[in-house]
C-alpha cells in the first residue's frame, strides 16, 4: 500500500507542532533510563551486593508487582532493565496515546481537519501521519537508550533489547489509540479508552508478578506488557516475544484504517443519540453544568480504580507469604518486618499509586476549567449573571472531591478483597479506606498548584500535566538516584506517612492542606483580576 | 448623558496589538444600534469588555449605568448576549441549553419558548455537536430572545442564517425593540444593518471613525455624480472635494462631498453638459469608503474630502 496523498506534508506538520513535546518525552524517557544504569553502577559496583538486591527484590511482592522480578543480576544493565524496561514501556505507551489521538481525534473534533480535508489530503492521510510521527518518535526513543546503556558499556544486544522494549510498548498501544480515535467523538474520551486499556494491561502484569516468581502467571502472559517484560533485556533475550507485540499493533491498525474508510469525518462509531428537548432538575446552574461536563470522566476513573483496587487486595495476602517458607530469604523477609510488613509494605505503595492516579483524575477535571474558556463555553456562561468563582467553583468541586470519592472507592475495594481473603472484612475495609483517603492532601497541593497556573497564565495550565509528572518522577527515580531528601521533598506525595503501617500525624497533612489552600486562594484571585483568553 | 451604552476612549491592547485605540460608542436607550467595522476593528473586543470578560486598560466604558468589570453579576441579569462564534456544549441538547440559560438568567416563559423554536424552526432535541454553523447560531439566539433582557448584545449573530431565517431574526429584533429594549448589532451584512437599525458607529483600527443616524450620514457624506459632455474635460482631478474620478472620453464618473457640490457644477458646465445623473452613495460606497480610507495612505483629495465630512 503506498502512503495516502499528504501523509508526507501533514507528518511534517505534526513533528512541527510537537517540536517541544516529542524531545521532551525522549529526554525524560531516555535520561530516566541511562540515570538509572549510572546510579546501580555506583550502588551496586560488586557482583555480591547485585546478588543480594536481586535476592531480596525477588522475594518482595511490592518491588516484584511495580517492576517485575530480577531475571539476571550480573550485570548493572539487567538491573536497569528490571527497574526501567516495563514501566517505561508503559510510559512510552502514554506517550504514543497522547500523540497519536492529538494528531487524529482531536484534529476533527477542532474542525481543523476539515479544512485540510478539502485540500488534495487522503481520508487516511492523518491517520498514517499520526502512526508515523508516533513510531518515529519511539524509535528516537529506542535508539538514544540503546546507544545510552552502550556508551556505559553495557552488552550492545541487551542495549538494543531494552530500546526496543520501550518502543514496542509506544507502539503497541500507540496503536491502540488508533482504534479509539476511531470509536468516540470526543479527543477525550479517545485518550481515556487508550488509557483504560494501558492501566488494564500493566495491572494484569502487576497481579501476575505480585502473586507468582519468575513471571511465569498466565496474568502477566494476557498482558502486552507482559510480553514485553519477557523479552529479558541483558538476561539472555527473548526476542521471538517482540513478534506478538508487533502482530498486536498490526491487528489493532489494519482495524483503524478499516474504521477511517467507514465512517465520516468527525463522526464517531456510535451513532448520535438525540437528547432531550428540554433540561432535567438537576440543569440549573453552573454547577449542574460542571457535573454534566465531568461526571462521566468520574465513573471512567471510578471503575478503573474499582477494578484496580479488587485486583491488588486480592494478591495481597500473597505478597507476604509466596516466598516466606523459602529459607534462603527468610532472614530478608524478617528484616522486612516479616509477613505483616511485607504486605504493609505493599499496601503503602499501593496507596501511592492511587494517589498518583487521584491525581491525574484531578488535573483532568480542573483543566477542563482551561478548555470551557478557550473554547468558549466560559464565554457563554460568564455573560449570563454567573461570577467567575461560582464558574470555577463548579468545576474545583470536581477536582477537589473527586478525588476523595476515587480514592475511597479504590481503599475499600483493596480493603474488601483483601479482607475477604484474610477473613477480616471488618478491619481491613476501614483501615484501607482511611489509608487510601490518606492520599487526598498530595492530590489537593497539585490541584491548587493547578489553580495557580490557571488563574495566573492559563496559557500554560496544562503545565499542570508536568506537576504530576515530576512527582510520579521524584517518587520513581529519588529512591534509585538517591536524590536528596530536600529534592525529594519538592514532591507533596514524599509527606504523606506511609500507611498502612505507620504512625499518622497530623502536621504533614495540615502543612499539605495550607500550602493547597494559599495555592488555590492565589489562583482564584488571579482568575478574578485577569482577562478572559481563548 | 445615560444610555444603555456609554464608552469613551476605551482602549485595550494584547501584547503589542492595540485592539481598541480611544474607541466611543454611545447606545441610547431604546435604540437598535449597528457597530460597523472591518475585520479585526475591535467590535468583538469592546462587546467583550461591555461583558466583563476583559479588562479595559483605560478610558471609561458603562452598561446600563453601572461599570461592567466590577458589576458584571448583577448587570448581566439585565443583559442577553449572542457570541460571533456559538460553540455549544457537545453532549448537552440545545433544549437543555437553552433551558439552562434561562435559568441562569432568572426564568423564561415556556410559551415564549416554544414560539421561538417554531419560528427558527429548531429541533431542540439534538446535541450540540450535531448542530450545523447556522442552528448552532439559533440556540444562542433562540435562549436570547426568550430572555426578555434589556439590553441585547449580538455580535455578528446572523453570519450561518439562511435568508428565511434572517427575515425571523429581523422581526425578533424589531419586537425586542418594540417593547423597550436596546439592541447592540455588530454585523457586516449592510442590507440589515439598514433595515433594523435607527443609529450606526463604524469603527476602525480601535477608534470610532463616524457615529450617527444613517440618514444623516448619508446626508453629511457624498454625492455620485455621472456626466456625459460636451468635450474632455479638464482640471476635475484638482477640484477639491472630488474622489474617484474616471474620465473615458467625454464621460465623467466620480463622488464629490456635498460642500463642493456647487464648484463641481461650474466647472462640469464649462465644459457643456449632455447628461448629467447624481444620486446618494449606497450603503456599500459609504461603508467601504470608510473601511478603506486611511487618513495618511490615499491621495490628498480623498482625505481632503474625509475630513469634510466630519
Ligand atoms: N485574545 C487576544 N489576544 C491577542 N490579540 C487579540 C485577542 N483578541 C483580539 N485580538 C486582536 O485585537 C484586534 C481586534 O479584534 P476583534 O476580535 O475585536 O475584531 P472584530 O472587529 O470583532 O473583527 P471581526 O469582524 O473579524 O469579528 C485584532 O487585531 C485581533 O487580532
Ligand atoms: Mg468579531
Amino acid at each position: 500500500m503506498s502512503a495516502p496523498a499528504g501523509s508526507a506534508t501533514l507528518t511534517r506538520l505534526a513533528l512541527r507542532r510537537d517540536r517541544v513535546m516529542i524531545p521532551g518525552w525522549i529526554y525524560a524517557l531516555a535520561a530516566t533510563a541511562v540515570g538509572s544504569a549510572v546510579s546501580y553502577r555506583s550502588l551496586y559496583a560488586d557482583q555480591a551486593d547485585r546478588t543480594d538486591f536481586q535476592r531480596s527484590t525477588n522475594a518482595s511482592g511490592p518491588l516484584r508487582a511495580f517492576y517485575g522480578p530480577i531475571y539476571d543480576a550480573h550485570s548493572v544493565g539487567a538491573l536497569t532493565a528490571w527497574r526501567i524496561g516495563v514501566i517505561g514501556a508503559a510510559l512510552a505507551g502514554l506517550m504514543s496515546i497522547l500523540l497519536v489521538v492529538r494528531h487524529t481525534r482531536e484534529e476533527e473534533e477542532t474542525g481543523r481537519q476539515e479544512m485540510l480535508g478539502a485540500t488534495m489530503v487522503d481520508r487516511r492521510a492523518p491517520l498514517t501521519a499520526a502512526l508515523t510521527a508516533t513510531a518515529a518518535a519511539d524509535a528516537v526513543v529506542a535508539l538514544v537508550v540503546a546507544a545510552g546503556m552502550a556508551v556505559l558499556g553495557e552488552s550492545p544486544a541487551g542495549s538494543v533489547a531494552l530500546g526496543l522494549q520501550l518502543a514496542a510498548g509506544g507502539l503497541a498501544f500507540g496503536a491502540v489509540a488508533a482504534v479509539t480515535a476511531q470509536l468516540t467523538a470526543s479527543a477525550r474520551l479517545a485518550r481515556g479508552l487508550a488509557g483504560t486499556v494501558l492501566g488494564a494491561a500493566f495491572l494484569l502484569r502487576a497481579a501476575g508478578d505480585a502473586g507468582s516468581t519468575g513471571g511465569s502467571s498466565p496474568l502477566v502472559w494476557a498482558s502486552p506488557l507482559g510480553w514485553l517484560e519477557h523479552l529479558h533485556p541483558y538476561a539472555g533475550e527473548s526476542w521471538w516475544v517482540l513478534a506478538p507485540v508487533a502482530g498486536f499493533a498490526a491487528l489493532c491498525c489494519a482495524a483503524a484504517y478499516a474504521l477511517v474508510e467507514r465512517r465520516d469525518i468527525g463522526a464517531s462509531l456510535l451513532p448520535a443519540r438525540p437528547g432531550p428537548a428540554g433540561a432535567g432538575r438537576l440543569l440549573r446552574g453552573p454547577s449542574g453544568l460542571a457535573w454534566r461536563l465531568q461526571r462521566g470522566s468520574l465513573y471512567g476513573w471510578g471503575a478503573g480504580l474499582l477494578v484496580a483496587g479488587a485486583v491488588y487486595g486480592s494478591v495481597t495476602d500473597s505478597v507476604g507469604d509466596i516466598v516466606g517458607d523459602n529459607g534462603q530469604v527468610g532472614d530478608i523477609i524478617e528484616r522486612m518486618g516479616g509477613h505483616t510488613g511485607l504486605t504493609d509494605a505493599f499496601l503503602a505503595t499501593v496507596m501511592g499509586v492511587y494517589g498518583i492516579a487521584a491525581g491525574g483524575y484531578a488535573v483532568q477535571s480542573l483543566l477542563r476549567l482551561r478548555a470551557e474558556e478557550s473554547a468558549g463555553g466560559a464565554e457563554a456562561l460568564l455573560a449570563h449573571p454567573v461570577g467567575r468563582l461560582r464558574w470555577a467553583a463548579g468545576h474545583l468541586a470536581h477536582a477537589l472531591l473527586g478525588p476523595v470519592l476515587l480514592l475511597a472507592a479504590a481503599g475499600a475495594a483493596t480493603g474488601l478483597a483483601y479482607g475477604l481473603a484474610v477473613h477480616d472484612v471488618g478491619g481491613q475495609l476501614p483501615r484501607l479506606t482511611g489509608a487510601a483517603v490518606g492520599q487526598a492532601p498530595a492530590v489537593w497541593v497539585l490541584v491548587g498548584l493547578g489553580v495557580l497556573l490557571f488563574g495566573l497564565r492559563p496559557r500554560a495550565a496544562s503545565a499542570a500535566w508536568g506537576l504530576l509528572a515530576a512527582c510520579v518522577l521524584l517518587g520513581q527515580l529519588g529512591p534509585v538516584l538517591r536524590l536528596p531528601q530536600p529534592v525529594l521533598d519538592v514532591s507533596p506525595f514524599t509527606h504523606l506517612p506511609d500507611l498502612p503501617g505507620s504512625h499518622v500525624a497530623a502536621t504533614p497533612y495540615a502543612w499539605l492542606i495550607l500550602v493547597a489552600a494559599a495555592a488555590l486562594a492565589a489562583g482564584l484571585a488571579g482568575l478574578r483580576r485577569r482577562d478572559l483568553t481563548s | 448623558m445615560n444610555g444603555a451604552i456609554d464608552v469613551a476612549g476605551l482602549t485595550k491592547a494584547f501584547g503589542r496589538t492595540r485592539a481598541l485605540d480611544g474607541l466611543d460608542l454611545s447606545v441610547a436607550t431604546g435604540e437598535v444600534h449597528g457597530f460597523l467595522g472591518p475585520n479585526g476593528s475591535g467590535k468583538s473586543t469592546t462587546i467583550r469588555i461591555l461583558l466583563g470578560l476583559l479588562r479595559a486598560d483605560g478610558g471609561r466604558a458603562r452598561l446600563l449605568g453601572g461599570d461592567p468589570w466590577r458589576e458584571a453579576v448583577p448587570l448581566h441579569r439585565r443583559v442577553a448576549y449572542v457570541p460571533g462564534d456559538v460553540t455549544l456544549w457537545r453532549n448537552l441538547s440545545g433544549g437543555e441549553i437553552i433551558d439552562l440559560f434561562g435559568r441562569l438568567g432568572g426564568g423564561m416563559e415556556p410559551a415564549r419558548r416554544a414560539e421561538l423554536l417554531d419560528r427558527f424552526e429548531l429541533d431542540p432535541a439534538k446535541k450540540g455537536g450535531a448542530y450545523s454553523k447556522g442552528n448552532r447560531q439559533k440556540v444562542a439566539l433562540v435562549a436570547a430572545f426568550a430572555s426578555r433582557a434589556e439590553l441585547l448584545i449580538l455580535d455578528e449573530p446572523t453570519s450561518g442564517l439562511d435568508p428565511l431565517m434572517e427575515e425571523v431574526f429581523r422581526g425578533c429584533v424589531r419586537e425586542a425593540r418594540d417593547r423597550g429594549a436596546t439592541v447592540l448589532l455588530s454585523s457586516h451584512i449592510l442590507s440589515e444593518v439598514e433595515a433594523l437599525c435607527d443609529r450606526v458607529s463604524i469603527i476602525r483600527q480601535g477608534r470610532t471613525v463616524e457615529s450617527g443616524a444613517l440618514g444623516e450620514l448619508r446626508h453629511l457624506t457624498s454625492t455620485s455624480v455621472t456626466a456625459e459632455l460636451g468635450r474632455a474635460p479638464e482640471g476635475l482631478d484638482r477640484l477639491p472635494g472630488v474622489r474617484d474620478l474616471a474620465v473615458d472620453g467625454t464621460r465623467v464618473t466620480l463622488q464629490v462631498d456635498n460642500d463642493r457640490l456647487d464648484t463641481l457644477l461650474q466647472a462640469l458646465t464649462g465644459a457643456g453638459v449632455r447628461t448629467l445623473t447624481s444620486r446618494p452613495p449606497t450603503l456599500e460606497e459609504l461603508f467601504l469608503r470608510h473601511y478603506t480610507a486611511d487618513a495618511g495612505q490615499v491621495p490628498a483629495g480623498a482625505a481632503a474630502g474625509h475630513g469634510g465630512t466630519r
